[in-house]
C-alpha cells in the first residue's frame, strides 16, 4: 500500500494502540496534522505549550503504563518539549515524542524554524532518531516504542523532515518483523549465586529494611514486594516515586524517607543492618551525606539499569535484573522470619512523630497545607489519583497523603520541575477517565503551566486542581528561612485572583480560607464533570519538617519540637 | 612512580556505523563527567560496525561505571574492558622534527634504529618520524627526541585488542529497508 510519511507514521501509531496524544502543530509538522483527519481513531489533544503536551503525556503513561505520545512542530515546538523529556528521563516513564523537522534539503542550512532537535535532545532522552526517508518510519515507530516502554522506561524522539511526510513508501506489516537491537540487552532474570548470597544476607539479618522504589510500580512487582517483606517481617520504606508500591496503612509499611521523609525511616537506615534497596536509585535526596549513609548494615541491590548499581553506595550484592522476575525467583528462598525487637524500635521512632506532628496538635486558625492535605485525603477515601506539583505542597502530599494503589501518586521526583502536576494530571485523566484525578499544586509551579486551563476546558477534561495558596514560592522561602537569615528575595509572589481567572477560561471555582470549608471543596470539585478550580488560602510560612539539610547526615534532621514545647 | 596510581584502563567498543553515534558517545562521557585520556574510532572488516578505544584514567573513574553506562547507548553493541585480560596495544606518532645539520640528523637515524620507528618523509630542513608502539615506548621515543628539537607531532591514541581466541565481534547484521528515493547513504560515523 502505498501511502505518505505521515500516513505511515499515523497507522503505525495505532496499531502501537495509540489512543490520544497531546501536541500542537506548526509549519514542519502541518503534514501529519493534515492526515490526522483520515485517522479519527487518534485523538489529538491541543495543548497551549508545547511542555504541556510533554508532561501530559507523561502524566498519561504513568497513569496507564502505556507509552505516552506528544506531538510538536520543529524549532521551538521541538525546544519546548525538552523540559518534558528531561523530566520522565529522570523518573524513568516512556514516551515518544514526535516532532517535524524541515525538509531534508534544508536541514543544516538555518532555515526557518530549523533547530537540530536530535542534538539539543541527546542528553535528554534514553534515545533519538532523525528519519531521513518515509520507508524508514514503520521501523523506526517500532524501535522508538520497544526502547521507550522496556527496560528501564524513558522518553524516546522521532525527529522527521517535511518532506519525509510526504513523501510516498510502500506500507506493509506492523510490527515489521526487523525489529533488531543488537546493543540493546534487557536484563531480566538474576544470577543464582547473587540470589543465593542476597538469601543469606536476608537470613542473617537482625534489623533488615526494604527502600522501595519506582522500579517496583513499572515494574509491576508490588504483590512481590508485598510477599517478601511479609514473609521475612521485613519492614519497608518508600521513595518518593515508591510511594504506593506498598499500600502505607500496611502495618510493615512507615512511609517515605529521605530529605523530608518520616523521622523514623531515616532512623531506620541508619540503625538498619541489612537494607535491600528495589528499583531506586540512592539519589542523593534520600541519602543525605553518602559517607555515613547507613554505616551498619550490608546491602542488596536489585535494579534493572546496571550503571546504578555502585554508583553512588557500593553494595554488597548488586543484582541486574526486572523485579518482578528477580523477586519471584527470590520469594521460594525467602527464610520465615520476624524481628518484633526491630519492629517495635521502628514504632518508638514513629511514635515520637506524632508527638510532633502538626495537624493533629495545630489551634491556629490559619488553614495550614499539611491540613488541606490530610483532609483531601480523608474526604477522597485515599482512593483519588493525585498529581503533584514541585516544593512544599508536593513534599506535605507525601507525608499525608498515604496511597493504597501503585501509580495513584504522579510526581516529578528526580528532576524537580515546577509546571508538572497540572499538565500531568490532565494527561492522567485521559489514561483513567473512571478515576477522580486530583492536580495538587503550588501558586509558584500552576503559573508556569497555567495556560493548560484553556485545554483541559477545550477538552473538557474532569480534573480537579487544588491549588494551595501561600502567596510564596514556599520551599524556597523554607531554605531562605533556615540557610539565608530569612532574606526572602525573589519568593515573595503577586498573585492573581486564581478564581477569577478560572471564571475567564470558563471553569467553576471556590476559595477555602478555613478548614470547615474542606469537606464542602470536596463535594463541590466531585459536582461539576469536567475542570474545576480550588484555591486554598493557607499560612504563608509554613515548614515542611523533618528536613535533612542538604548533604547532611540522614539523622541530622531538622525536627519540629514536640507538642507543648516552643514552636520555631 | 608506582604503576598502579597511574593505572590505565582500555575500552573496546563496537558500535553500529550510524550517524550521529560517534556525538551519542563523546556526549555521554561529557555528561558523567568522565575524563578520557585518548578516543580513536575506525570501521571494522564489517562496513555497519565501527570499533572504538578508549583510554581512561582509573584514578578518577571507575572503569565498570563506565562499561555500564555505554551499554546504555541503544547503538553501542559490545563494550568490555579491554586491559583486564592479556592483549595489545599500539599508539602511533608521527613526528617532525629538525634534521638542518648532520648532527641533527646523525641523532635522529640513531634513535630510529633504537625505536621501532622509521623516517618516512626527508626534507633540507626537517624530517617526519613515524613510531608505532606502546604507549610507554612512544612516549619515551618523543621524550628523547625534545633536545633535537620537535616541530610538529600527531599521534592516533591506543588501540588494542585481546590476545588469543577470545573475540570481540557481533554477528549482527543490519535490517534492509527498501528505498523509495535509491540508496541512502546509512553508514558513516
Amino acid at each position: 500500500m502505498l501511502l505518505t510519511g505521515a500516513e505511515i507514521l499515523l497507522e503505525c501509531l495505532i496499531k502501537e494502540g495509540v489512543e490520544v496524544v497531546f501536541g500542537y502543530p506548526g509549519g514542519a509538522i502541518l503534514p501529519t496534522y493534515d492526515s490526522m483527519t483520515k485517522y479519527p481513531q487518534i485523538r489529538h489533544v491541543l495543548v497551549r505549550h508545547e511542555q504541556g503536551a510533554s508532561h501530559m503525556a507523561d502524566g498519561y503513561a504513568r497513569a496507564s503504563g502505556k507509552v505516552g505520545v506528544c506531538i510538536a512542530t520543529s524549532g521551538p515546538g521541538a525546544t519546548n518539549l525538552v523540559t518534558g523529556l528531561a523530566t520522565a528521563l529522570m523518573d524513568s516513564v516512556g514516551i515518544v515524542a514526535i516532532t517535524g523537522q524541515v525538509a531534508r534539503g534544508s536541514i543544516g542550512t538555518d532555515a526557518f524554524q530549523e533547530t537540530d532537535v536530535t542534538g539539543v535532545t541527546l542528553p535528554v532522552t534514553k534515545h533519538n532518531y532523525l528519519v531521513m526517508s518515509a520507508a524508514e518510519i514503520p521501523l523506526v515507530v517500532e524501535e522508538a516504542f520497544h526502547i521507550a516502554r522496556s527496560g528501564r522506561p524513558g522518553p524516546v524522539l522521532i525527529d522527521i523532515p517535511k518532506d519525509v511526510q510526504t513523501e510516498k513508501a510502500e506500507f506493509g506489516s506492523y510490527p515489521t518483523g526487523k525489529l533488531r537491537l543488537p546493543g540493546y540487552k534487557v536484563a531480566s532474570s538474576a544470577d543464582e549465586n547473587d540470589l543465593a548470597e542476597a538469601i543469606r544476607l536476608i537470613q542473617e539479618a537482625e534489623r533488615p529494611l526494604i527502600l522501595a522504589g519506582h522500579g517496583l510500580i513499572m515494574g509491576n512487582a508490588t504483590q512481590q514486594l508485598q510477599e517478601l517483606a511479609e514473609i521475612a517481617g521485613i519492614p519497608v520504606t518508600l521513595t518518593l516515586l515508591g510511594k504506593g508500591a506498598l499500600p502505607e496503612q500496611h502495618p510493615l509499611c512507615i512511609g517515605m524517607m529521605g530529605m523530608h521523609g518520616h523521622a523514623a525511616s531515616n532512623h531506620a537506615i541508619q540503625e538498619a543492618d541489612l537494607l535491600i534497596a528495589l528499583g531506586m536509585r540512592f539519589d542523593d535526596r534520600v541519602t543525605g551525606n553518602l559517607k555515613t549513609y547507613s554505616p551498619l548494615s550490608r546491602k542488596i541491590h536489585v535494579d534493572i539499569d546496571p550503571s546504578e548499581i555502585n554508583k553512588n553506595v557500593k553494595v554488597d550484592v548488586g543484582i541486574v535484573g526486572d523485579l518482578r522476575t528477580v523477586l519471584t525467583q527470590m520469594l521460594p528462598h525467602v527464610p520465615r522470619k520476624q524481628h518484633p525487637e526491630w519492629v517495635r524500635r521502628i514504632r518508638d521512632w514513629q511514635e515520637d512523630g506524632s508527638e510532633r506532628d502538626i495537624v493533629t496538635h495545630y489551634t491556629g486558625s490559619t488553614l495550614l497545607g499539611a491540613q488541606v492535605i490530610n483532609d483531601l485525603w480523608k474526604f477522597t477515601d485515599g482512593n483519588a489519583v493525585t498529581v503533584t506539583d514541585v516544593g512544599q505542597h508536593q513534599m506535605l502530599e507525601a507525608q499525608y497523603y498515604p496511597h493504597q494503589r501503585p501509580s495513584t501518586l504522579l510526581t516529578s521526583g528526580g528532576l524537580g520541575t515546577m509546571g508538572f502536576g497540572f499538565p500531568a494530571a490532565i494527561g492522567a485523566k485521559f489514561a483513567k477517565p473512571d478515576e477522580e484525578v486530583w492536580a495538587i499544586v503550588g501558586d509558584g509551579g500552576f503559573q508556569m503551566t497555567l495556560a493548560e486551563l484553556a485545554t483541559a476546558r477545550q477538552e473538557n477534561v474532569d480534573v480537579n486542581i487544588a491549588i494551595l495558596n501561600n502567596g510564596f514560592l514556599g520551599m524556597v522561602r523554607q531554605w531562605q528561612e533556615i540557610f539565608y537569615e530569612q532574606r526572602y528575595h525573589a519568593t515573595p509572589m503577586v498573585n492573581p485572583d486564581f478564581c477569577k481567572l478560572a471564571e475567564a477560561y470558563g471553569i467553576p471555582s471556590m476559595r477555602v480560607t478555613s478548614r470547615d470549608q474542606i469537606k464542602e471543596s470536596v463535594d463541590f470539585a466531585r459536582s461539576i464533570k469536567g475542570p474545576v478550580l480550588i484555591e486554598y488560602v493557607i499560612l504563608k510560612e509554613e515548614m515542611v519538617y523533618p528536613m535533612v539539610p542538604s548533604g547532611a547526615d540522614l539523622d541530622k534532621m531538622i525536627r519540629r519540637p514536640k507538642w507543648g514545647e516552643t514552636q520555631p | 612512580m608506582s604503576t598502579n596510581a597511574n593505572k590505565k584502563h582500555i575500552i573496546s567498543a563496537l558500535v553500529e556505523n550510524k550517524p550521529g553515534v560517534l556525538n551519542r558517545l563523546v556526549s555521554l562521557f561529557r555528561r558523567r563527567n568522565f575524563n578520557i585520556d585518548s578516543l580513536t574510532v575506525g570501521r571494522t572488516h564489517k562496513p555497519h560496525v565501527s570499533r572504538m578505544t578508549i583510554v581512561i584514567d582509573g584514578q578518577r573513574l571507575n572503569p565498570r561505571q563506565m562499561v555500564a553506562n555505554l551499554y546504555k547507548l541503544v547503538n553501542v553493541i559490545d563494550a568490555r574492558m579491554i586491559s583486564e585480560d592479556l592483549h595489545v596495544e599500539r599508539d602511533m606518532a608521527l613526528v617532525k622534527v629538525r634534521t638542518d645539520d648532520t648532527e641533527s640528523f646523525n641523532a635522529v637515524t640513531e634513535l630510529c634504529e633504537r625505536f621501532p620507528a622509521r623516517i618516512i618523509d626527508m626534507g633540507m630542513q626537517v624530517a617526519i618520524v613515524e613510531i608505532t608502539a606502546r604507549t610507554e615506548l612512544v612516549e619515551e621515543f618523543i621524550n628523547q627526541l625534545k633536545p633535537i628539537g620537535i616541530v610538529e607531532l600527531v599521534r592516533t591514541g591506543v588501540v588494542a585488542m585481546g590476545r588469543g581466541v577470545r573475540t570481540q565481534d557481533t554477528e549482527y547484521e543490519p535490517a534492509s529497508i527498501s528505498m523509495n528515493g535509491g540508496e541512502l547513504e546509512r553508514y558513516s560515523v
